[in-house]
């Protein structure tokens, strides 16, 4: 009794320790964006919090953020998902290198690849389109390692080599095995990877500033340099949005009880 | 070919490097028999239902089902329904939509309402009509296989193949499920290739049992005569128990144990052999002038179980209905003979 209680002690502290790590700057943030303006009287404004809905700038960047963050989503769904499911079931020699592969741009500095792709993208520009959204493409790389470790650990906690022959043997293609079978079967893994995604694709800044493509957090260094107190509004509106985003996540209680089994 | 024969393997064989896991497995089942492969692991058994299913490539060898030659078809489309050892009820889905599954697949589109009806009268012969809109993860591991057996039932197919379905079920459920399945296929007149390790459970519910070994056949027979007429050392030693006890083998006939008892086909032809005795082909009396000794007896219930010190040393076992050995304890001094049943005689050393 005396230990759980100490456990129970321990475990609070340590949350109340990381809550405070994570709020405070947060709450830093709220209160300087609602500090009083220039030389305004004291007391609070939200003046900075409603500056944001008056740029235009700001909701064309975020819009485009959000498409961009949308065709990744695809590109996850329709190109990474099949490819990591693919090589599981059928390629398992190449299952290392494939995650090697994936894991590379952790290693690479985010400054190196821009100087990489950087011709690449200037084709692009010329020859193609000079939307932000083409920056899917690149941000498609960024995210594989966080994407692939979500997809690998759902992969991992099935017996999809089994699902697979079981939806074969009545009948299923190969392409339903994947999208009907497996796919909805780690369901969570692909969630979770995907709102990963869109946080790191909403959050992302080097790459689209120093290839000079108007994306939502360049935007909003913009806006910081004209006015700090919005820059921060807005940065706090994002991290909310994000939080959100990430609390929408689905608890995995059904899916991953799916095989554990108790037997009668 | 017979024409009585539905499945045919023919010449089998597949290498995964120097492992021989078929070679040369030749294997005929009639339209609505129940044969059972039985085998220790490593032996082949697994290899040949993937290859009937079409999971497993195969480097030598021809499949037919029905007349027809299926050995490059695909998987998807031969029609086979399969039941694994894992747990492989798709998660996402209820019993019923796993039902379903197979018929929403058909080339000749089943109506949702026949698809209804149909799972419905598969749940009901599986006994979990109840269970209909459960998920995977709210039944059990019997109720799982169960449903997997209706799933792989849905679709009539060709051949059911069972790979090990009941070894992940503790004793009680894998019990009752071994004789659900044999009703079940009795009741279709499905035909049917069971994949077992258990000796018990192929021996039980099989029309015939096939036993394996390095990827061949050794034997193929009806449960009974495969326990009582081995063909080779390996089967009787493989299927139940056996003493080996040595004895001089002539014309035909052992002596053991002082008696003279014909030898089964296959065995030595002469001098000195090894016959694999039954325990229960041993006949034990309590007796001061005995020949052995009881080390130590078991009650199973129904029969009990000796452990017998023969006064030359040999060690043997024994078993008898419980009424024949009562009075008979550890430290009894025991008579022990042979009953009148052919023996199979491997070679001395």
């Amino acid at each position: 009794m005396k230990q759980r209680m100490g456990v129970k002690i321990w475990r609070w502290s340590i949350i109340t320790v990381v809550g405070f790590y994570l709020l405070v700057p947060l709450y830093a943030m709220f209160d300087f964006s609602t500090k009083p303006y220039g030389f305004e009287d004291s007391g609070r404004t939200l003046r900075a919090w409603k500056v944001i809905g008056t740029q235009e700038a700001l909701f064309e960047a975020v819009t485009r953020s959000l498409i961009t963050a949308l065709i990744v989503m695809a590109i996850i769904l329709f190109l990474v998902v099949p490819t990591a499911i693919w090589v599981q079931l059928k390629l398992p020699l190449l299952r290392r290198p494939f995650e090697l592969l994936c894991l590379i741009p952790l290693a690479i500095p985010a400054i190196v690849i821009v100087v990489g792709i950087a011709p690449l993208y200037r084709w692009i520009s010329i020859n193609l389109s000079e939307s932000p959204i083409t920056l899917a493409g690149v941000y498609s790389m960024l995210i594989l390692p966080y994407t692939y470790r979500s997809l690998s650990a759902a992969l991992d906690a099935v017996d999809i080599h089994t699902l697979a022959e079981a939806a074969t043997t009545l009948g299923a293609s190969i392409s339903r095995v994947i999208f009907g079978i497996i796919m909805p079967t780690i369901k969570t893994g692909i969630i979770n990877g995907s709102f990963i995604a869109i946080a790191l694709v909403l959050g992302e800044f080097t790459i689209s500033n120093i290839l000079n493509f108007k994306t939502f957090q360049v935007v909003i260094a913009q806006i910081g340099r004209t006015d700090g107190q919005v820059a921060v509004a807005v940065s706090v509106a994002s991290l909310l949005f994000v939080l959100v985003l990430l609390l929408l996540i689905p608890n995995k209680k059904r899916q991953g009880a799916v095989l554990d089994v108790d037997i009668a | 070919m017979s024409s009585s024969t539905y499945v045919q393997l023919v010449d089998l064989a597949k290498y995964f490097g120097k492992v021989k896991a078929l070679d040369g497995l030749s294997l005929d089942i009639a339209q609505g028999e129940l044969v059972a492969l039985l085998g220790p692991s490593g032996c082949g058994k697994t290899t040949a239902l993937r290859a009937l299913a079409g999971l497993q490539e195969l480097d030598r060898g021809q499949l037919m089902v029905d007349g027809k030659d299926v050995t490059f078809q695909s998987a998807s489309k031969r029609g086979m329904g399969m039941v694994f050892q894992a747990y492989s009820l798709f998660p996402h889905m209820t019993a019923r939509e796993n039902v379903e599954y197979g018929l929403k697949l058909r080339t000749h589109k089943v109506s949702s309402q026949k698809r209804k009806e149909r799972s419905a009268e598969l749940l009901d012969l599986v006994g979990l009509s109840s269970h209909a809109n459960h998920y995977p993860y709210q039944l059990s591991g019997g109720q799982q296989q169960r449903i997997a057996l209706a799933r792989a039932l849905a679709i009539s197919p060709k051949v059911l193949l069972l790979d090990e379905p009941l070894s992940a079920l503790d004793a009680k459920v894998r019990t009752q499920l071994r004789e659900e399945i044999r009703r079940i296929q009795v009741e279709l007149g499905t035909t049917t290739l069971f994949v077992t390790h258990d000796q018990e459970e192929a021996l039980s519910i099989a029309d015939r049992v096939g036993v394996m070994r390095n990827g061949q056949l050794e034997q193929i027979a009806a449960p009974s005569e495969l326990y009582d007429r081995p063909k080779t050392s390996f089967v009787a030693e493989f299927v139940g128990l056996t003493n080996p006890i040595s004895g001089k083998v002539s014309g035909g006939s052992i002596e053991v144990l002082g008696s003279v008892v014909k030898t089964l086909p296959g065995s030595v032809t002469s001098g000195t052999g090894i016959a694999l005795v039954r325990p229960e082909s041993l006949d034990v009396v309590a007796s001061k002038s005995g020949n052995a000794t009881v080390a130590a007896a078991s009650f199973l219930g129904a029969s009990c179980r000796l452990n017998i010190t023969m006064n030359d040393g040999t060690k043997i076992t024994a078993q008898l209905l419980s009424s024949d050995a009562a009075g008979i304890g550890a430290g009894a001094t025991v008579s022990v003979s042979l009953l009148d049943m052919p023996l199979f005689v491997k070679a001395a050393g």
